[in-house]
């Protein structure tokens, strides 16, 4: 029991950090209905920003608390900055001059960008993996492992993440809901002409979707950087098709679903690596998006999408 | 009659150089411009290694660069570029030298070892030789791939699990079975044919890029498995010891019973390396007149029909499921055919040289070829191939400019280099080179 406590706080946790990816995919697959493959190296070069800002601010975790938490949102503040930049890049010259042009288009682009900008990183930040030595120690206690031998651990770092992640999620979802930026992005979404004649300037709400993906990426960034306490230029191809799946598991298109099935991918993740074997953790995520694309292809809280002649 | 209120052309020049100069700033600023490390030590250290030189370089290149492009092809009246467009083939009389090219293309990869053997000698050639295999390889992977997304419009990221099957089943074949390479050669693509049809079934209802992401999801999980099964694949380790490939028996051995004593040739190691080059190229002349010919067929025609549009294709009766299945197994069987050779030829195989990357490389060859083209596969595999191996030396950036090249020669010419998609079948005789801007993407 105490084990399985403890997996469900490690699977939500991962869960959070997946489904922050997962909606910076299920944004843009909405709004232009493509599949952005460099969002995970995005969410790399966001993990990557946030080292390199932690350590030239020089934060260890001897900082005094106040100072480090101010210090930490600073780090965060710069990090969704910049790597907003690297979305808005991308989009601008990869896949703007291909919109309306065939629909593969846009997919090759994307795969070049994202070998593009996992060897830029590689070539720029050098290929050994950079440990960070934690920033917060402890947690509480849940249970001490007296009977079972086992005992349960919430960090405070867990909680850090789990707590951003709600804050982000509520103010996206009042974002996309009672704003004029939302409103025009779920205009394109529905009809990406109709909008632009009714003085919806399209293109700027794409980028403006593509930077706020990339800024949610770099707070995964930041949290598994500081989760792990490690980071190399290949994490983005794994963490982005894991996430991908996330976003088609809740149904693509959907935020609360980006955010659902990054909870059960992570948990399942977590759970399939708990009981049954490390190695093939990766496969179970893997096959859970072949099974789930082919039994419901629309997911948990989308909407079917209809075949047009 | 000049239009005052329009900013002169330098002024917008300069602020859009300056917006992009400023954009690059904020990219380099912290990726290029600090350089996080580990210090050597036990501590483990991370510390900063600043160059702000290399930003200042990115910066005023970008600055001068866009200035420039700026003032004399984007934003003049008259750019230069429009002089230069009319160089350039247009999409007809880019058919035409390819219908040329064909025939002399053929003969320059059958006399290619004996010229490189006359000018380099045997030990000069060798790397090239050796450089051909590999772009043959190349090609013959691009003409397995172009049935499935050329020809039947679905979009496969895992083509590098049939490649990888192939390769396995000669190794494990070979090894546990002591069968030789003729023997596993059909029994490796008939393997992969049969993988193609197990991953192509559960997928057939997919469109797009969900199909997409599924044979990447299936192709990481061929190579997950390959990667932790120990007792059976060797694992990371890989199978090492792979038999090579004999001529009808004689082997490419010293001594008696060999190749060169049969011929009555002095012994050398380039004889093999010349056989292989000419087994692969065979096989890949194989793939390429099968796919030719069964363009010509209902299978083929029904490819056609299903990449332009699968309702349509539906409603007039075609059935979608086996002309989807054979595409995915034909495909599959081409893959696994060049996957044995690639086993036979490197005699060592691990899940190393089955990565994503692979496919990647694969489908650019494909798609920047000209999706459907067989012409267009050999120039980019050419390109690519030929262009990265040159680039040797600058190992650290090959992978970097690739991509980038994947993105600018797509933004460039979406529909690839050789970018005619002309039907094998049209109805009028005037109908029929259609131009590929005006062929629409199908649903497949």
């Amino acid at each position: 029991m105490d084990y399985f406590l403890q997996q469900l706080i490690n699977g939500v946790t991962l869960g959070s950090i997946y489904g922050l990816i997962a909606i910076g995919y299920t944004m843009v697959y909405g709004i232009i209905g493509m599949i952005n493959f460099a969002h995970g190296d995005i969410f790399m070069v966001g993990a990557f920003i946030a080292l390199i800002t932690i350590v030239a601010l020089g934060i260890t975790a001897a900082t005094p608390l106040l100072l480090l938490i101010a210090a930490l949102v600073l780090v965060l503040v710069i990090a969704m900055a910049l790597t907003a930049v690297w979305g808005w890049t991308v989009e601008r010259i990869a896949y703007r001059p291909l919109r309306g042009s065939f629909r593969l288009a846009p997919l090759i682009t994307a795969i070049g960008a994202s070998i593009a900008l996992q060897n830029f990183v590689q070539i720029s930040q050098g290929a050994r993996n950079k440990p960070l030595q934690p920033l917060f120690q402890g947690g509480f206690q849940l249970s001490d492992g007296a009977g079972t031998g086992f005992a349960v651990q919430l960090s405070y770092m867990q909680i850090l993440i789990i707590v951003t992640t709600v804050v982000l999620m509520a103010g996206f979802t009042f974002l996309i809901n009672n704003t004029s930026l939302g409103r025009a992005q779920r205009a394109c979404e529905q009809d990406r002409k109709m909008a632009a004649l009714l003085g919806v300037n399209v293109d700027r709400t794409i980028s403006l979707t593509f930077v706020m993906g990339a800024a949610l990426a770099a707070v995964a960034g930041l949290m598994f950087l500081m989760y792990y306490g490690v980071v190399d230029f290949f994490i983005g191809f794994v963490a982005g098709v894991k996430a991908f799946t996330a976003a088609v598991l809740g149904g693509i298109g959907s935020l609360p679903g980006a955010m659902l099935g990054g909870l059960l991918i992570g948990l399942i993740e977590t759970f399939w690596s708990g009981y049954f074997s490390v190695e093939y953790k990766d496969v179970a995520a893997f096959s859970i998006l072949a099974i789930v694309l082919i039994f419901m292809p629309e997911g948990l809280l989308g909407k079917p999408e209809v075949e047009k002649v | 009659m000049e239009t005052v209120k329009k900013p002169s052309l330098l002024e917008s020049s300069v602020k859009d150089a300056g917006m992009g100069a400023f954009v690059t700033f904020a990219l380099a600023l912290v990726m290029v411009g600090m350089k996080v490390d580990v210090a050597s030590g036990l501590g483990a250290e991370l510390f900063i290694e600043y160059r702000w030189t290399a930003v200042a370089i990115a910066v005023v290149t970008v600055f001068v660069g866009r200035l420039l492009l700026n003032l004399f092809f984007w934003k003049p009246d008259n750019p230069l570029a429009v002089n230069l467009s009319g160089l350039m083939p247009s999409g007809d009389s880019a058919t035409q030298i390819g219908k040329a090219l064909k025939p002399v293309l053929l003969i320059i990869a059958i006399a290619l070892p004996f010229a490189l053997m006359f000018w380099l000698g045997a030990r000069g050639s060798r790397q090239y030789i050796d450089l051909a295999i590999l772009v043959t390889t190349y090609i013959m992977l691009g003409w397995g791939l172009n049935i499935v997304v050329g020809l039947a419009g679905l979009l496969d990221l895992g083509y590098v699990a049939f490649y990888a099957v192939g390769a396995y089943s000669y190794a494990l074949l070979a090894e546990y079975f002591g069968f030789s390479f003729w023997i596993c050669l059909p029994l490796a693509g008939i393997l992969a044919a049969f993988w193609g049809i197990i991953l192509g079934f559960p997928v057939l209802r997919l469109r797009g890029d969900y199909l997409a992401i599924v044979t990447l999801a299936f192709g990481e999980i061929i190579r997950i498995v390959l990667l932790n099964w120990y007792q059976f694949t060797g694992g990371p380790d890989g199978i090492s010891g792979i038999p090579r490939p004999s001529f009808f028996g004689l082997e490419f051995k010293r001594g008696d019973g060999g190749f060169a004593d049969f011929f009555g040739l002095d012994y050398s190691s380039i004889h093999r390396i010349i056989f292989l080059y000419y087994l692969i190229l065979i096989m890949a002349l194989v793939t390429n007149i099968v796919t030719m010919r069964l363009r010509r067929m209902p299978i083929g025609r029904a490819w056609e029909a299903l990449r332009e549009d699968e309702i349509a294709c539906r409603s007039l009766g075609i059935n979608t499921t086996n002309t989807k299945l054979t595409a995915f197994a034909l495909g599959a069987m081409f893959g696994g055919f060049a996957g044995s050779f690639f086993a036979t030829r490197q005699g060592f195989i691990s899940p190393e040289s089955f990565t994503f990357i692979e496919s990647a490389v694969i489908l650019a060859i494909v798609v920047l070829g000209g999706l459907g083209s067989q012409i267009g596969v050999v120039i980019a595999s050419v390109v690519m191939i030929g262009g990265f191996e040159f680039f040797r030396e600058f190992e650290e950036y090959r992978m970097l400019v690739f991509g980038m090249l994947m993105v600018f020669i797509m933004v460039w010419k979406p529909r690839g280099l050789v970018s005619t998609r002309a039907p094998s079948v049209t109805l009028s005789k005037d109908a029929k080179g259609i131009s590929a801007d005006l062929v629409q993407e199908g649903h497949g």
